[in-house]
């Protein structure tokens, strides 16, 4: 007999806008509008909710939004353990094994950013209150493991997220030969994407590869179209039971595997760790986490309908198209150039809501969120007939994945 | 004082009783690495404990700073007020250093010549009397 698996049954959003538009409302408001839409997307009351999970250091803590929505009673509160937007999938699979556990019936997965409210995130020197310069420069006490992992960073000007990844994706360019033009045809592959999308911030301003090359240069190879949006909105989806999946409004969609992880030594990756083993500097360090992946499901990359990819940067894209094996190693080049991403006529369709590169930056759980909406057949970008999705969180630092299946 | 690369608003170093050892070496001209007195493991940054055997024990072990580059990144946009563009965040392989690589910039370095695989060496930058940063240079003859 198999094990009963959790599924996702409801979906919700707020508004997506561009980093700092959203002033009215709080953002643990917006993160509540979202829960809302969810819980009334799968049929479900407030009521039924007994659990929430989260990650990447989350500002709205789950006993006040629980307060604030009035739960009968919180059973289960969880949060991811990575920095960044590594731990989307894995506060999915949180609430999966709480649901699969018994300790919640209903878990809401949330993520709401109004980033004008507070500070740009994608910077853990700001996130983390780090002190600024003194006069005359010292060096300064830090105040956390990572902090201090930053301060092999910091006095050398590496606080951008896009000069961060830069480095991985320099090296694979130099390894493999991959070229600007190829990260290219990721960002106007999602772009088009986006174009169906209403909710997509990016939707009404096409984008050519031409247009992508003519873009500033940020960090080199990452050039302004390389890097995703920053945004303010809020998303969450609804996990539960088998069982009681079965009789509610929308068509489940099932959790067929999910895994999170980081490989031997890899820390906070490229970051701030220069000492990455060779073998998966250039790559997003996924590997490992992928063949557990697919030998949990007992599936393979070729099973794969529909991807929604972590694209917080056009070469991490490319490089965990390798590291799920959907090409070679060092052949995500050609493989993107190809057209291999398009909704239509591509191989492996990626990113149908337009990705963080072109929808929102909302961390990535507006990737599940895009995953469930594909496979019920609700995607502005659809893949027919599609029955597996993979979704992924952020690559070249610790991560997580989940297999999304229809039946 | 040494010659100036970057202006006095770089963020600081952060440390922590692991890490600040390697900071004061550095105040004083020294790069070291941290090597593990049971297996000859040399680690960097620096840690409580071994990866490979999970001594506890250690020493500090000063390295030459020649190296080359690993990878970079050529930075637009500015960390600190009255900062040259672009600059050159880079990860060197040290060469004596037992296969350790650090995090640093390049400096005194044409974009143009830029490439994986170029030799370096080591350049101090005094940012004040008690803060030494070790930045890298393209080696010289
Ligand atoms: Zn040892």
């Amino acid at each position: 007999m198999s094990r009963p698996r959790a599924h996702i049954v409801g979906i919700g959003e707020s508004r997506y806008t561009r980093w700092g538009k959203i002033g009215d409302v709080t953002e643990h408001a917006l993160a509540c509008q979202a829960i809302q839409r969810a819980v009334a997307d799968a049929g479900l009351s407030l009521d039924d909710v007994d659990g929430m999970a989260s990650f990447a250091e989350d500002r709205n803590e789950a006993i006040f939004l629980a307060a604030e929505l009035g739960l009968p009673a919180l059973r289960f509160a969880n949060m991811v353990w990575m920095p960044g937007g590594g731990g989307g999938c894995a506060a999915v699979a949180n609430a999966a094994m709480a649901v699969e556990t018994g300790q919640a019936e209903v878990v809401v997965v949330y993520r709401s950013l109004c980033q004008g409210q507070f500070f740009r995130f994608g910077n853990p020197v700001a996130d983390a209150g780090a002190p600024t310069q003194p006069a005359p420069p010292t060096v300064q006490q830090a105040s956390s493991l990572l902090l201090a992992s930053m301060g092999f960073a910091m006095p050398y000007g590496l606080l951008m997220a896009a000069a961060a990844y830069a480095l991985p994706t320099r090296r694979h360019m130099h390894l493999y030969g991959t070229t600007s033009e190829q990260l290219g045809a990721i960002a106007v592959t999602f772009r088009e994407h986006a174009s169906r999308n209403p909710r997509a911030v990016m939707g009404g301003r096409p984008m050519t590869l031409e247009d992508h090359q003519a873009s500033p240069m940020i960090a080199d190879p990452h050039r302004l179209f390389d890097c995703c949006l920053e945004s303010d909105g809020a998303c969450a989806v609804v996990v539960t039971s088998q069982e009681r999946a079965r009789d509610l409004a929308r068509p489940p969609v099932e959790l067929l595997a999910s895994e999170q992880g980081t490989p031997r030594g890899y820390a906070f990756g490229p970051f701030t760790n220069a000492n990455v083993a060779d073998e998966l500097y250039a790559t997003g360090a996924c590997e490992e986490m992928a063949g557990r992946l697919w030998g949990k499901a007992g599936l393979g990359p070729r099973d794969v309908d529909v991807a929604q990819i972590y694209d917080h940067f056009t070469g991490c894209v490319l490089m965990q198209l390798e590291d799920y094996g959907f090409c070679k190693r060092g052949e995500g080049g050609p493989f993107v150039e190809s057209g291999a991403l398009a909704w239509k006529g591509g191989s492996l369709p990626t990113n149908t809501h337009g990705g963080s590169l072109s929808e929102a930056y909302i961390h990535g759980l507006n990737h599940v969120v895009e995953g469930v909406r594909a496979l019920r057949g609700e995607s502005t970008s659809p893949v027919e007939g599609a029955e597996v999705c993979l979704v992924t969180s952020a690559a070249c630092v610790p991560s997580s994945a989940v297999l999304l299946g229809r039946r | 004082m040494s010659e100036r690369f970057f202006p006095d608003g770089m963020p600081p170093p952060l440390a922590d009783a692991t890490t600040l050892p390697w900071w004061q070496a550095a105040a004083e001209h020294r790069l070291v690495v941290q090597r593990c007195t049971a297996c000859g493991h040399t680690r960097l940054p620096p840690a409580p404990i071994c990866s490979e055997c999970r001594s506890e024990d250690s020493d500090w072990r000063e390295v030459s700073g020649r190296g080359e580059v690993y990878t970079y990144t050529l930075v637009h946009r500015p960390i600190a007020a009255g900062q040259e563009l672009p600059f050159v965040i880079a990860v060197i392989a040290l060469e004596d250093a037992g296969g350790v690589r650090i995090l640093s910039n390049l400096v005194d370095v044409d974009p143009d010549v830029l490439e994986i695989g170029m030799p370096v060496e080591l350049v101090w930058e005094d940012m004040s009397a008690d803060l030494a940063i070790p930045r890298f240079r393209p080696r010289q003859g």
